[in-house]
């Protein structure tokens, strides 16, 4: 069902401002046809450096449109410098919000205009270009937006930083690094994971520790690796030491020690016991026959 | 407003005949029909009835048939009962395009050790089977592969596959949720060893399913307490349901030929209008092997999302597959699988007929759609200046 205000369907059925201004002042393009929504805005000033005119044109859902056309009636008659300070939260609420999946197309029409002030800034010459590390890949999303969008709407999870930018919404290989920079921002309001307590007190033998951590793997790392493309193999078991061997792109990735200490370590010592330690096994045997 | 409804392959109307087979269970007949008694007994009678008209329409055996909860039920039933059986065989093969009520299944096993192969498709959304063979091994429990997909509406080679599955001794199930009542159907020719359909798809009620099981197939039974089900799936009866099924049933095998060629035509003429009057649009899966009321057909340049919003403003009920729908980021698998460029599958419409449908429905869906792409197209900034 359509959750959208009538204020999102009355700019959707009836946008303003559609078009291209010819010789607009400044011009800012984002997205792709790939990413499923994309704007190109244009605006053109008048003598006393106010915003005259607005166009906009889109590709993209309801709300994409919904929320290029207020944008476009937003910053009529702004300064640049007012227009500067439109956050993706004010085009939001002007259309009496939108619904939390879609929030990124406010993004999308505040990074289209901070794209076109900078075009004109420049004097037409630069067009938007990402700026700082890349950590979304899939969607191009930048360390500095995904934290101005933690900061701006005050964002504790990862699920809403990928509803507000869509970092983290493809292959899902970066949603540790956005873990990391909301709690760089958030420090305790971060959606903080569970103080680690073991959940076997008693004494396991050793048949009952080897099967709970081949289930422990199965249902607790395996997932998370999956959905980075990798996946593990439990190797061998000695008193407490684990050895395992990381598979796919785990078995490439530069950052395979933060993974077994982080990721495999921990969730064994919060499902078996605090006293294991685990150990990447040497001279593992190859890449496992087709799988998929 | 008037609702034109083309999005029968999400869910159907319960025909009139049916609904009004079913009424009398609610207040008057309301009896359980494993009683003793004649009040609950006579209801038990009528159940039996509709196991027969359901085993008609797919030529088998009424004790072949096993009433569920719906479709996914039916699916999940089906793989995880067969693994249950075979403790020690640890390969499922399926497909990239199947239901979620498999594939997460599927995927969901792979996490629990499992080896999981998806087939591929082409680009018309035909599966490619040649590999099959090469995959059958001992290690095999089950292979599911759907007997017509929702998206596209293309039909799969099933039987054919399932003499070359069984044959090797393995399992085969088939997800033909889309394909009952509108494909003929004959299991007792066939190799299928299990077959899931959904009866809210063919004019039934919601929340009511069927798990076909061939004769002498091993099956965990996936629901334990009362006997019901020949204890295979206990709980107390869904008698509502499973009457308006059997009716439902009824109806479709005597509609099959209508809905064949009727729905066909209306389906062809929306589709070749639409392809005609708007530029840039594509159809999506194999135009000559599909189901008779599906049309999947792509529009450049332009979001699913915004095209459904605006045939809504008309009444006009369709779906789509793209990625705004779901309030996913990535468009529809299946249109992924076969290899839909991006540009195409964020602009995909379904359009799923059913009996129900008129010319008229058509007529003003046609008049309709090219001023809505016009519209959008105007408001994109990829098509040519």
């Amino acid at each position: 069902m359509w959750e959208y205000t009538e204020k999102v369907k009355d700019h959707f059925f009836n946008p303003r401002n559609v078009g291209e201004i010819e010789d607009a002042d400044g011009t800012g393009e984002v997205g792709s046809l790939a990413c499923g929504d994309a704007l190109k805005l244009t605006f053109k000033l008048d003598d006393k450096g106010k915003i005259k005119d607005a166009r906009f044109k889109t590709f993209g859902c309801a709300s994409a449109i919904a929320t290029s056309s207020v944008l476009t009636e937003i910053i009529k008659g702004m300064t640049l410098e007012q227009a500067a300070k439109v956050t993706n939260k004010d085009i939001a609420d002007f259309l009496g919000g939108l619904p939390e999946q879609k929030m990124h197309c406010s993004v999308m029409g505040r990074e289209a205009l901070e794209a076109a002030i900078e075009n004109y800034r420049s004097g037409g010459r630069r067009k938007h270009h990402l700026e700082g590390r890349v950590v979304c890949n899939c969607f191009g999303v930048t360390k500095k937006e995904i934290e101005r969008v933690i900061r701006e709407n005050d964002l504790t999870t990862v699920e809403q930083v990928t509803n507000y930018c869509k970092a983290g919404g493809g292959c899902g290989g970066c949603k540790g690094e956005i873990e990391k920079i909301i709690e760089n921002i958030q420090g305790e309001k971060a959606g903080k994971v569970l103080e680690t307590t073991p959940r076997w007190a008693g004494k396991l033998t050793n048949i009952q520790k080897i099967q709970l951590i081949q289930q422990t793997i199965n249902e607790q790392i395996r997932p998370a690796l999956r959905a980075d493309g990798g996946d593990i193999e439990l190797i061998d078991v000695d008193v407490d030491k684990v050895i395992v061997a990381l598979r796919g792109m785990c078995a490439q990735c530069a950052l395979a020690n933060i993974t077994m200490r982080d990721l495999v370590e921990a969730k064994l010592r919060e499902f078996v016991s605090g006293e294991i330690c685990v150990e990447e096994a040497k001279d593992a045997p190859g890449e496992q026959g087709d799988k998929r | 407003m008037k609702t034109i409804y083309f999005d029968n392959n999400a869910t159907t109307k319960v025909a009139d005949e049916v609904f009004e087979e079913i009424k009398p269970y609610f207040s008057e007949l309301y009896g359980n029909p494993s009683s003793m008694h004649t009040f609950g007994g006579q209801v038990g009678i009528k159940i039996r009835e509709a196991r027969e008209k359901v085993a008609a329409l797919l030529a088998c055996d009424p004790g072949e048939i096993i009433f569920t909860g719906c479709g996914t039920e039916s699916d999940n039933a089906a793989i995880k009962g067969t693994l249950a059986a075979y403790p020690n065989k640890r390969k499922v093969i399926t497909t990239r395009v199947e239901h979620p009520a498999v594939l997460s299944v599927c995927r969901d096993l792979e996490n629990h050790g499992y080896t999981i192969i998806e087939l591929p498709v082409d680009r018309q959304g035909r599966l490619n089977t040649s590999q099959l063979e090469e995959y059958l091994d001992d290690d095999t429990a089950i292979v599911s592969v759907m007997y017509a997909n929702n998206e596209t509406g293309v039909i799969f080679p099933v039987e054919k596959i399932a003499e070359l599955v069984t044959g090797k001794g393995v399992i085969f199930h088939t997800d033909a949720v889309q394909a009952v009542g509108k494909i003929p159907l004959n299991l007792s020719k066939s190799n299928i060893d299990l077959l899931s359909l959904s009866g809210h798809k063919l004019h039934a009620p919601k929340g009511i399913g069927v798990l076909y099981v061939r004769k002498g197939t091993r099956l965990a039974p996936f629901m334990l307490g009362g006997h019901q089900e020949g204890g295979r799936r206990a709980g107390t009866e869904n008698v509502p349901g499973i009457i308006g099924l059997g009716r439902a049933c009824e109806l479709a095998a005597k509609n099959i030929e209508q809905e064949n060629k009727k729905v066909r035509r209306l389906r062809d003429k929306l589709e070749s209008a639409i392809l005609k009057r708007c530029p840039d649009c594509m159809l999506n899966g194999d135009k000559e092997n599909r189901l008779p009321n599906t049309s999947n057909i792509s529009f450049e340049y332009v979001e699913g999302e915004a095209i459904l919003l605006m045939l809504d403003k008309f009444g006009i009920c369709a779906s789509s597959g793209s990625a705004c729908t779901s309030g996913s980021l990535e468009p529809s698998h299946v249109l992924r699988a076969m290899g839909v460029p991006f540009t195409a599958a964020h602009g995909s419409i379904r359009f799923s007929l059913s009996r129900y449908n008129t010319d008229d429905e058509i007529d003003c869906t046609i008049e309709k759609i090219p001023g809505i792409i016009n519209r959008l197209r105007e408001l994109s900034p990829f098509v040519a200046k």
